[in-house]
């Protein structure tokens, strides 16, 4: 028989706040322990919540660029149970009525090549509701420590529908979700730091079938390569056990990274009461349309519109428009530079490959926002090979200078004369020489071997050293054999 | 008589004259804690080179002519369930024993900035959870009335102190009738402002919709200067009202000649109600008509489900607010716990006493799945129900009044066996918490024993300066202003 995966996702995403969801410290990965803390955050007698209008805010705008629906008031729920991490021994969350209801993710298949766009299509969301994080439990062997730096730390968790089939459908969500999120300036979802959780609840069923299989929680994935080995593991596993005429059981299981397999946690749920009920010592708040519009209008277009219309508009291929859109900061770069002036594919061109590749070899956490060429910059660069000032070579040469140095493009080629040269008559000399010094490859050519001209090419740009206008001497040589 | 006897009201004449200093009447106050409270306990701790270094320090600001006001200079008590920084905060529980806070309350940072002298930690009973302060972890408080009978609760030590005349003025707090209960019990004026009126901000929390700071007084003046210092928004409190308006002083001021429009609950005249107690609030309310205010009879038909919805959601409320309370980061932490869950049992079961756990106990068993519509969601329709007969009543009537107990404080251990006729001492003052309306209590009579009565006016929301006008006039025209307790404790054991 065979088994079709079917798999949903708890994502739980630290929001990017001036300060924690109830109090005014902040919130930041990396602090001495218990440094970040207050009489609200340890839950001191007489201490109360007050809430952060910032994280409303930005889990609204998390609704609207996924396209939920937004509630018109934002209520608030006390989770009950005991846990040291927890310093009120309640969370405050959102029980029955969630900021946002619905809603979608776009994903990306990957294509055949780097090149290929995969297919497209959109995961359903449940809800989105917002909460506070917990603190950090350390445990050794007589002793467990609790730090509380991360505790109250705005937190919102995005469950969705079970809409998703494959371990590479699970990777692609989280990798779009991401996107948006960062781009979005909602959080920097950083996995190492915790700023993105992510647990999975995977079954699986006979192909055709309508009903859910027996459900597996899946947790401790620790980072996006994680969530698609670990859900590729327990589909694998499920499907393993089945076809050997075994049972599944409803579980919570562990991802081990290490030894590359997950390992039962407990089996059965545990009959948790968590008694929610209103939380008396907060307000609800209301989220007028105003508000809404407000908060949307300050929202960017979203990458996989901007990804389609590189493509349409701008005439990108796939492979830059892609690239561009991997990175918000890469794209506004680009989007600027455009504006600037200069060709689209020129500028991503050399965007997606020189600059990466020169920002990749520099300073660890030197990004395109701190670059020293500005998109201003570039589209001069881009403007002296549109105006055959010089070649698309000199031009790599060029840019290296300008990241090194920091000088204008223009100041660079005059400087160091690289000006292309577009003399004919001493172009028509160094071409004569050329073919003269490449006969063999000459008549290849004439026998119908077009590629055989390239020698020819090659030796007239080695002796311009590149400074040739391409262009010219490909209509000289052209010219020439065919005398 | 004595300074500590005096009120606000008078004290701030006398230090404006400069005919006497903060520091005599802090020193006063505190002699006479020293004096009377062994018999009294109406204090769990007393820092009194604080409350003078306070005391000097108000002098100083006076003589720099740097006065912050009406309450400049006059001692005020706490009750142990307002966090003041470096003070201690056991809200009478060996839970908290040995906890200090880092922090002031709200209301006590405005009260040091109106220049009260905020001294003392006044006994209660445990996390503001009884009605005679039997509970509390540490004392028993004694009725300055008659030493064997209880001051009322919660806040028993609040209202002992000032009848007892150890401090001019104190805070208490009132979640189901902590505060007018025991001023009835102690022959003092006790008010519950409206919900949100005063800051909740360091406030330790029973029942978070229904908590409310309050002042206990020995006229209803001084009640008006309390709320002045500290009614205000507080954007630490969610739940504290925006745009306020105050200045009650001088609006009671305004109303004094009005011929209100009184109404008189039928339900809180019905059985069980003391004779005595009857007879001094109908005589009291006659005296309103006499003075050509209107009174009529009005009903609050849900008002007997008062108390049952009360202790359902007083208790929910509270089983969630004390789960902080661990052992984990502050206050008792059990020495033999094996584990994690045993730290919690152990600790949670050594820290708190018995009423506190049968609350957290009820509590957790309301909100518990398949009880939680049952009993709950349930009890919140009855109190919307209940407000709504007060909106109904106050469409017709300026205030209502009525009793504030159906009787006279009761003696020392009659009741501590049997929790539920403790609860229904708190009959009449329940359901102003329930809806969110101010509700004073102020002195109307004593009884054949020698014992205070007192009569509740409840006013409308945000309401509180009609409510002291109403209550001046009866003051006005009776002996109670300043009363205190019979000085049959003029200390040296001499009772």
């Amino acid at each position: 028989m065979n088994y079709e995966a079917v798999i949903g996702l708890e994502v739980h995403v630290q929001l990017k706040t001036a300060s924690k969801m109830f109090t005014g410290i902040p919130h930041r990965f990396g602090e001495e322990p218990n440094r970040l803390i207050d009489p609200v955050v340890m839950a001191l007698p007489g201490s109360l919540p007050v809430i952060n209008r910032e994280a409303v805010a930005k889990s609204i705008q998390v609704g609207l660029l996924l396209g939920c629906e937004i509630a018109k008031t934002c209520k608030w729920d006390r989770k009950n149970y005991f846990y040291p991490d927890s310093p009120k021994n309640y969370q405050i969350t959102q029980y029955d009525r969630p900021l946002c209801l619905g809603g979608s993710v776009e994903i990306e298949m990957m294509g055949a090549s780097r090149s290929e766009e995969g297919s497209h299509r959109e995961v359903a969301l449940t809800r989105i509701h917002l909460e506070e994080d917990v603190g950090k439990l350390t445990h050794f062997d007589e002793d467990s420590l609790v730090d509380y730096n991360r505790a109250g730390t705005p937190l919102i968790e995005i469950v969705t529908e079970p809409d998703m089939y494959s371990a590479d459908e699970a990777f692609a969500f989280l990798t779009a979700l991401r996107r948006i999120l960062v781009y979005g300036g909602i959080s920097d979802c950083d996995m190492e730091k915790g700023q993105l959780r992510c647990d999975a609840n995977i079954s699986i069923r006979p192909e055709g079938s309508k009903k859910l299989g027996t459900k597996v929680e899946l947790k401790n994935l620790n980072s996006i390569s994680g969530v698609r080995n670990g859900v590729a593991y327990e589909i694998a596993r499920q499907k393993k056990e089945l076809s050997e005429g075994g049972t599944l059981v409803q579980e919570t299981r562990r991802w081990d990274a290490d030894r590359g397999m997950t390992t039962a946690m407990r089996t059965k749920e545990e009959a948790h009461d968590y008694r929610y009920f209103p939380d008396p010592d907060l307000m609800p708040v209301s989220v007028s349309e105003d508000w809404k519009a407000e908060l949307a209008a300050v929202l960017p277009e979203v990458p996989f519109d901007r990804q389609r219309r590189y493509q349409s508009e701008l005439g990108l291929p796939y492979s830059s428009a892609s690239v561009l859109i991997s990175d918000r900061l890469l794209a506004d770069y680009f989007e600027q530079a455009v504006k600037t002036g200069g060709s689209p594919a020129l500028l991503a061109n050399f965007i997606a490959n020189d600059l990466l590749r020169e920002l990749g070899e520099g300073e660890e956490g030197v990004d395109i926002s701190s670059c020293r060429v500005q998109p201003e910059g570039l589209s001069a660069l881009v403007k002296l090979v549109e105006d055959s000032v010089i070649s698309n070579q000199i031009a790599r040469e060029v840019l290296a200078e300008m990241l090194a140095s920091g000088a204008k493009p223009g100041d660079i080629v005059k400087e160091k004369g690289l000006e292309q040269s577009s003399d004919e008559g001493e172009l028509e000399a160094i071409c004569r020489e050329a073919i003269a010094a490449n006969e063999k490859a000459v008549s290849q050519y004439r026998d119908g071997n077009p590629k055989a001209i390239n020698a020819v090419k090659g030796f007239v740009m080695k002796a311009t050293k590149g400074k040739a206008n391409p262009k010219i001497v490909n209509e000289i040589i052209e010219r020439l054999v065919s005398e | 008589m004595e300074l500590n006897s005096k009120t606000a009201v008078e004290l701030a004449k006398l230090l404006d004259s400069g005919k006497v200093s903060s520091e005599d009447i802090t020193r006063a106050c505190l002699d006479r804690v020293e004096s009377v409270d062994p018999q009294v306990h109406a204090f769990l701790s007393v820092d009194r080179e604080d409350a003078l270094s306070q005391a000097r320090a108000s002098d100083a600001r006076r003589t720099e002519g740097k006065s912050r006001g009406p309450l400049e200079g006059i001692p005020l008590a706490l009750k142990d369930i307002v966090a003041v920084q470096g003070q201690p905060l056991t809200c009478a529980s060996r839970m908290l024993e040995n906890f200090v806070s880092p922090y002031d309350a709200t209301a006590v940072e405005r009260l040091k900035n109106a220049g009260a002298i905020l001294f003392g930690r006044l006994n209660m009973d445990e996390f503001a959870m009884g009605s005679s302060t039997e509970n509390s972890a540490f004392n028993r408080t004694s009725n300055p009335w008659d030493l064997d009978r209880v001051p009322g609760g919660s806040s028993g030590g609040s209202a002992a102190a000032v009848a007892a005349s150890e401090t001019i003025l104190s805070l208490g707090s009132d979640t189901g009738g902590s505060i007018r209960q025991p001023a009835a019990f102690c022959g003092t004026v006790g008010l519950k402002p409206t919900y949100g009126r005063i800051s909740r901000y360091g406030l330790v929390a029973f029942a978070s919709s229904l908590d409310q700071i309050g002042p206990f007084t020995r006229c209803v003046e001084d009640a008006a200067l309390f709320l002045d210092a500290t009614c205000a928004h507080d954007e630490k409190d969610s739940t504290s009202l925006p745009d306020q308006e105050t200045d009650f002083l001088k609006k009671m001021g305004e109303h004094a000649d009005r011929k209100w429009k009184i109404g008189v609950p039928k339900e809180f005249f019905a059985e069980g109600i003391d004779p005595e107690v009857r007879s001094s609030v109908e005589s009291a309310i006659r005296y309103y008509e006499e003075q050509g205010c209107t009174v009529e009879e009005v009903s609050l038909p849900h008002s007997s489900y008062a108390v049952p919805v009360y202790y359902i959601l007083a208790t929910a409320e509270a089983s969630s607010n004390l789960a902080r309370y661990d052992g984990i980061r502050y206050g008792h932490r059990a020495e033999s716990a094996d584990n994690g869950i045993d730290l919690y049992y152990q600790s949670r079961g050594e820290g708190f006493g018995e009423e506190v756990k049968r609350r957290i106990m009820l509590g957790t068993y309301v909100l518990s799945s398949g009880y939680y519509d049952a009993y709950y969601l349930r009890a919140q329709k009855v109190r919307t129900l209940i407000r709504s007969d007060f909106d109904e009543a106050f469409a017709k009537v300026d205030c209502l009044i009525g009793p504030a107990t159906p009787t006279v404080a009761f003696r020392a251990g009659e009741k501590t066996d049997d929790p539920l006729s403790m609860y229904l001492s708190d009959v009449y003052t329940i359901s102003a918490n329930l809806a969110g309306l101010p509700a004073m209590s102020i002195p109307c009579g004593i009884s054949s024993e020698g014992c205070p009565i007192g009569m509740q006016i409840i006013s409308p929301v945000l309401k509180e300066a009609e409510m002291l006008a109403v209550a001046k006039q009866f003051e006005d025209g009776h002996d109670f202003k300043g009363l205190t307790a019979p000085d049959r404790l003029q200390g040296e054991g001499a009772v």
